[in-house]
Parts: structure tokens; sequence; C-alpha cells
């Protein structure tokens, strides 16, 4: 017992700031040099998921909902055009909302918002990122976020996996078991994208394919710091729906 | 590898297992018909005294009749293996005692087998199959049903508890509810493409998965992996061990509502979960293993900064401990609880902390040396009890000793001047091939065979928590049900891993 309270005593912690830049080796958006590109498309088809693509400009597009930033892309580029920047990939709201997540995280802070989680067909990943959002160092306490233990409670449903046909149902229920008005995140690449591993007999893809998603983390899995940024983005869309009955 | 016919299949296992000497280390089908041959059913048993594993090989012919007699009456631990086999290449083993779906649930239809080679990969078939929880019938006898979503951030499953009064007399466990077809999806890449897969398979077990399908297609290949790339990739294991012992030793603490050293394991996780990233530029080490080697150094600096977090990490694990060794209504609650004797441990083959903390000394870095696990120095934890704190300990002291294999490695690394990876590799093909690793949770095997191409033409992969789930249910008879979550947290099995 002594031990106990002397180590609450001694050990002070400091919540982290939200800090969107990773490590030197973090894999997070890349950086696109149209100037050295040859154009050999090495990088599009060395994508597991297909989430390169050129446009008919020439342009490269990037969907990060399916990225795996797995960094195949890079390797695979004999020109060095592509590279990976530390700055994670934010998360991207659903059109319907006509702004980007930069205005709406800038907004104020500090609304409470209620969550559940459901794993749909994850790989754990995204479960224990979700689960860190507990540590003291990323306290989403402080936001006025909560897990809550049934969906009855909840605003809002982080979806993790590649939805499995032995977890639809329980997806279609859990969303059913929420009150209105609610929001859906879809968290990492298998949720947002459903491309991880491609179309199998098991799967039946992204979130969105059965439920209408409102946010999407991409990652694999996005770091906390990511999702923090999307929760508070999702408490400001929340309002919205609240106060315009969306 | 010895063939024999599928009428003989048992008599064989029951022989090679040299009553329970020899465990079986995973049983598995592959449909063969690609090489012009039948449906092949695959036995592997563990020789850790040859250090090897031992292949029984057994072939049905695809028009014929494609019943044989089931292991499972003489081998327990084949159970749930013959479920599988039986759902997802429609073999039948005659004398099952339970032989109701395992992989695929309600919509599925019947005789739909995904893993024949005339089913494509993207076949959307829905039907209808029962699946029947099994339960305790008895005056005053109650079910009590929990998941596959559960209360908290924890992956699905679904549970049914037949209880007399708090007592849990029974648990039937449905799982792979996370089934993603990931070996189906993996049959037509390459070994490269693999990779990335396989990485995704699992969170908690990345490294492990990994390097396990890396040595499978390694052992196929005409180059030997270089010094340096073992050096890092033991690294790379070693940290997935300590994140995931030392998280699970605070969640531990959760399945009794013990609440500051829940918030100290989850506070050293994180510092080491950031050691990660700094090395690998992923949180799960994802990246960094290829086949062939490895994609990135650990440069000086680097080495520096784990060695420093490793000090923190030891420093502050240790007042964690002793927190733990002097609160004695926390181990009252833990001691006696979940139970598993070493004969059960035995006869269902666990691996792992499961077999460890009931006195089985399995360690697949002892038991099947691979990569540099030979040459370094570093014991096997066992402890004699089977209970929740038996596993607690076993966690407890494998933190230890994963600082201590750091440690050596990197001291290793200095001096080490070979190149990090084997490039354009060549495979043998049409010929099996496996691979194992030690996960945090146990051994990790895949079994995996190359067409002429050199494309994947099966893969299967048997995590740790495959022959440690059925121990579950049987730890858990005659505690109160209270008691469940502490119980499944000090086995702390994936289903991701499990359920493919």
């Amino acid at each position: 017992m002594l031990k106990l309270i002397e180590a609450i005593w001694a050990g002070k912690v400091q919540t982290q700031e939200l800090n969107t830049l990773g490590a030197e080796r973090w894999r997070g958006e890349m950086a696109y040099d149209r100037k050295k590109c040859s154009d050999c498309n090495k990088c599009v088809e060395q994508c597991p998921v297909g989430a390169l693509r050129f446009n008919a400009k020439g342009k490269l597009s990037i969907d990060y909902n399916r990225c795996l930033f797995c960094g195949q892309c890079v390797e695979a580029c004999s020109e060095q055009a592509l590279a990976h920047s530390n700055q994670e990939a934010l998360p991207v709201l659903a059109a319907e909302y006509g702004r980007d997540i930069g205005r709406v995280i800038h907004a104020q802070w500090g609304r409470s918002l209620h969550i559940r989680h459901l794993d749909a067909g994850s790989c754990n990943a995204c479960d224990f990122e979700l689960g860190a959002l507990s540590n003291p160092l990323y306290d989403l306490h402080r936001f006025g976020l909560a897990f809550v233990a049934s969906p009855r409670h909840a605003d809002l449903l982080m979806v993790t996996g590649v939805v499995t046909r032995n977890l639809e149902q329980a997806v279609q229920l859990t969303y059913a078991a929420m009150p209105e008005p609610k929001l859906v995140m879809a968290v990492g690449a298998c949720a947002a994208g459903g491309a991880t591993f491609g179309q199998t007999y098991a799967t039946i893809g992204a979130v969105s394919k059965l439920l209408p998603v409102d946010i999407a983390v991409p990652g694999c899995p996005p770091r906390p710091s990511a999702l923090l940024v999307a929760l508070v983005a999702a408490a400001d869309l929340y309002r919205d729906k609240v106060r315009h009955k969306l | 590898m010895l063939e024999v016919t599928a009428n003989n299949l048992r008599g064989a296992a029951n022989i090679c297992a040299q009553n329970g000497r020899r465990p079986l280390t995973a049983m598995f089908a592959a449909d063969e018909t690609w090489l012009g041959k039948g449906y092949a059913i695959y036995c592997l048993f563990e020789d850790d005294r040859e250090q090897t594993l031992h292949t029984l090989r057994a072939e049905l012919a695809p028009e014929g009749d494609l019943s044989y007699p089931a292991l499972t009456s003489v081998l327990p631990a084949a159970a749930w293996y013959e479920r599988e086999i039986h759902d997802l290449l429609g073999l039948l083993p005659v004398g099952h005692p339970d032989l109701r779906p395992l992989v695929l649930h309600e919509t599925f239809p019947e005789g739909f087998y995904p893993l024949r080679k005339n089913i494509p990969v993207q076949t959307a078939v829905r039907g209808r199959r029962d699946y029947k929880m099994h339960s305790a019938q008895g005056e005053g006898v109650f079910e009590v049903a929990v998941g596959p979503i559960h209360a908290g951030i924890i992956e699905p499953g679904h549970f049914r508890f037949s209880q007399a009064g708090e007592a849990m007399l029974q648990l039937d466990a449905k799982l792979f509810f996370t089934h993603r077809g990931i070996e189906k999806a993996l049959e037509g890449k390459t070994v490269d493409e693999g990779l990335v897969l396989v990485e995704r398979i699992c969170g908690a077990c990345t490294v492990a998965n990994s390097l396990s399908y890396c040595q499978a297609v390694e052992k196929l290949a005409n180059q030997p992996v270089p010094r340096r790339a073992w050096l890092i990739r033991t690294v790379l294991a070693e940290m997935e061990r300590l994140v995931n012992h030392v998280g699970d030793t605070g969640n531990m603490c959760a399945g009794v509502g013990f609440a500051p050293p829940v918030s100290m394991g989850a506070r050293l996780k994180e510092v080491l979960m950031q050691a990660n990233e700094q090395l690998t530029g992923n949180r799960f080490l994802r990246g960094m293993i290829m086949p062939g080697g490895v994609k990135a150094d650990l440069g000086p600096q680097l080495r520096q900064e784990l060695s420093a977090t490793l000090d923190e990490v030891a420093a502050q694990y240790k007042t964690l401990v002793q927190i733990l060794a002097e609160q004695t209504d926390f181990l009252n609650r833990i001691r006696k609880t979940g139970v598993v004797r070493k004969q059960t441990a035995l006869d269902l083959a666990l691996v792992g902390v499961g077999a460890r903390a009931s006195g089985v000394a399995k360690d697949c870095r002892k038991d099947l040396p691979y990569g540099l696990y030979g040459e370094l120095a570093f014991a096997t934890v066992t402890e004699p009890n089977g209970d929740v704190e038996a596993r607690l300990l076993v966690r407890e002291r494998e933190v230890t000793e994963s600082i201590k294999i750091l440690r050596q490695v990197l001291a290793l690394l200095e001096e080490d001047t070979t190149p990090l990876a084997v490039t354009s590799l060549a495979y043998r093909t049409q010929e099996g091939s496996w691979g194992m690793s030690e996960s945090a949770h146990g051994s990790n095997l895949h079994w995996l065979m190359l067409d002429a191409e050199q494309k994947l033409a099966r893969i299967f992969v048997r995590s740790a928590s495959y022959p440690n789930w059925p121990a579950v249910p049987m730890a858990v008879q005659g505690d109160i049900i209270p008691d469940f979550p502490l119980i499944n947290k000090s086995f702390e099995l994936c289903y991701a891993c499990l359920d493919r």
C-alpha cells in the first residue's frame, strides 16, 4: 500500500500537447514533386490498395482513406519524386458538410461527446490506439470526450476494421440502438477505405457501405493525436446537428 | 514429410504425437488440385529434441469420398483445426464430437467452401446455416449472453455462460467474428505483396506474423539473410513483446478495477509505442521487416535513445511490480483464479504465456531457435500454478528477460557491419515451407506454398491464440462470473490473428 501511495505521489505525468507531427521516420502525408516525376506509373501499380491515381492532367491524387501508409509507392519511385512527410494525414469530413477539417478544429473546443467503439473486423491496432486515448498522455476527458458502455448512451460511433460478414448484423444493430442525432466515424484505412485485403468472400468493405459516415480518419493505424483531432471536429459537427436538426 | 492414407491419418498422428511429447502444432488442409493432386491434410508436430517440425500428409481425391477418421478423439488439440477444415474446405472428420461451424457464421450457405480453388476470392454468396450455442441444463441454471459487441474497447466475441448463481458452470465461446478471409486474399499475391497483408493480420502480433512469414519464404530462397537484418529483427520482436507484456500487466489490473496500476501500465506502454514510432515510422512496427532482411538501419542515435527508454521503462516497471506484489486484496483476487492444470495445457498443446504459467516450458525461441536467439542469453520463465497470478508473474519476469536481450542486441549492433538485406531473391516453388516465431502470446506459425510463378498458392496462419483459446472456457469453470474479464485478460489472446 505504501509503495502505491509513494508512486502516485512521485509519478507526475504531463498530458501531451496535441501534435500532428510524427517522429522523423513516421510515414504520413505524401510529398510529391511533379518536376522529378517521369510518369512511369510504378507507384500506382505498386500500391496494394489502389489509393494512387493520375488524373487526365497528370496530377497525382491520393485517396488517404484507403492508404495503408506502407511506403511501397515511395520505394517503387526510382526518381525520388514521392516521399512520406512526417505530417499526419488529417481526418476527412463527409462532403455534405462543405468545409474542411482545419476550419472545424479551430472553432471553439470543449464540448461533450459520448463515444461508442465498434470493432467491425479490425486487426486490433486501431482498437489499441483508441485505448491509448484514455492513457495519461492523451487523456481524452480533457476535451469533454468519453467512451461509454452502450450504444444507447452514445452520440458518436467509432468504427474500426473492414466490415466482415460475421459482424454485419452487429454493426447494423449497434447503429440502430443509438439515439438521434448521431454521428459515425470511420477509423483507419480498413473502415474508411475498405481496400486493405481487397474484396473477399468474408468482407463487405468500408463502413460507408452500411452506415452514413460523417468523418473518416486516415492511417494504418492513425496516431492517437489524429484521433483526438477527429473527435474534437466531430464534437463540432454534433453541435451543428443538434442546432440545425441535420 | 511422411505420406499416409487418409484412413491411416489418425493412427499415424497418434504415434507421431508420442503421448504428448510432440504437441500438435498445427493442422490444416490445402486444395492441391492445381498440382494435379487432391485435397491434402497436413499435421505438424513439434519435436523440441530434434528442434524441428514433423509433417504428416494425407490426401483425399476431390471426386471421391471426402471423409476421414477424426483426430480429435485421440488428440484433443485437433478439435478446432478439424472444424476449420470442415468449414473452409468441406472435408469431413468422421467421429468429431462437435462439428458445428467455427469460421463461417449464420449468413453463409451450407456447402460453401471458400478455400477450394474453384471458388473466386470475391464470391459473395448468402444463405443460412445454424450455429447453436452450447449451454448446461438443470434446475435453476440460467444463461448469460455477452457480446459480440462489448462494453469496452475490446475485440468482438460472443460468450454464453451457463450459471448456477454466480458460479460459471460452462462457457461456450463463439469467435471468428473478424474473419476477413486473409488466407484466401493472399493467394495469387507475390511474396512482397503478401507481406503488406501479413503485417495487417493483427496489430499486437505484427512483428511475429511478419517474422514467421519471412522465415517461411526465406527457407525457399537461394540466399541467406544477413546477420544485421536478424539483429534488427530481434530488436523489433522484443519491443513487440515488451509493449504487449507491459500493457497487459496494466490491463489485468483493469480486470479487477485497480485503477492506479492501469494508468501506470498504459503510460509505460505509450512510452514504448513512441519508441516504436521512432524506430520504424509506425507505432505497431509496420513497414520495417521484409523478405530478405529489413528496410532501414538503426543508427547510433536511435540506439542511444532506445537504450535510455529501456532504462526508464525498466525502473518504472519495477515499481509497478512492487506495487502489485504488496497489494494483498489484489493478490486474493488473482490467486487460484482461472486455473489451467499442467495436463490440460499438454492435452490442448498450449503455447506461450498460457503454457509457461502452467509449468510447460514452451518457447520457440529455445525449442526451435531461429535468427540469433541461439546465441543470446535469456531464460525461459515458467510458473507452476496455472492461475491468473502465474500468468502475471510470467509476464513480469519476461519483461526483464526481453530488456536483457535488447541490451545484448544493441551492443552487437555496434560492431556489426553486415548489410541490411539481400535483394532479388528467387524461391523454390511447389514445396511446403514453414516459419515460426515467438510472439508475446506464444509461438506463431506460417505454412505456405508458392506456385510455379512464385506466387502464394496456399498460406496457413496459426497464431498463438489459436491453440490457447480453447483453454479459456476450461479455466473459468467453477469461478464466479465477475472473474471472467480478469481470467480472459490474463490470457490476453488476440481475436484478429485467430480469426484472420
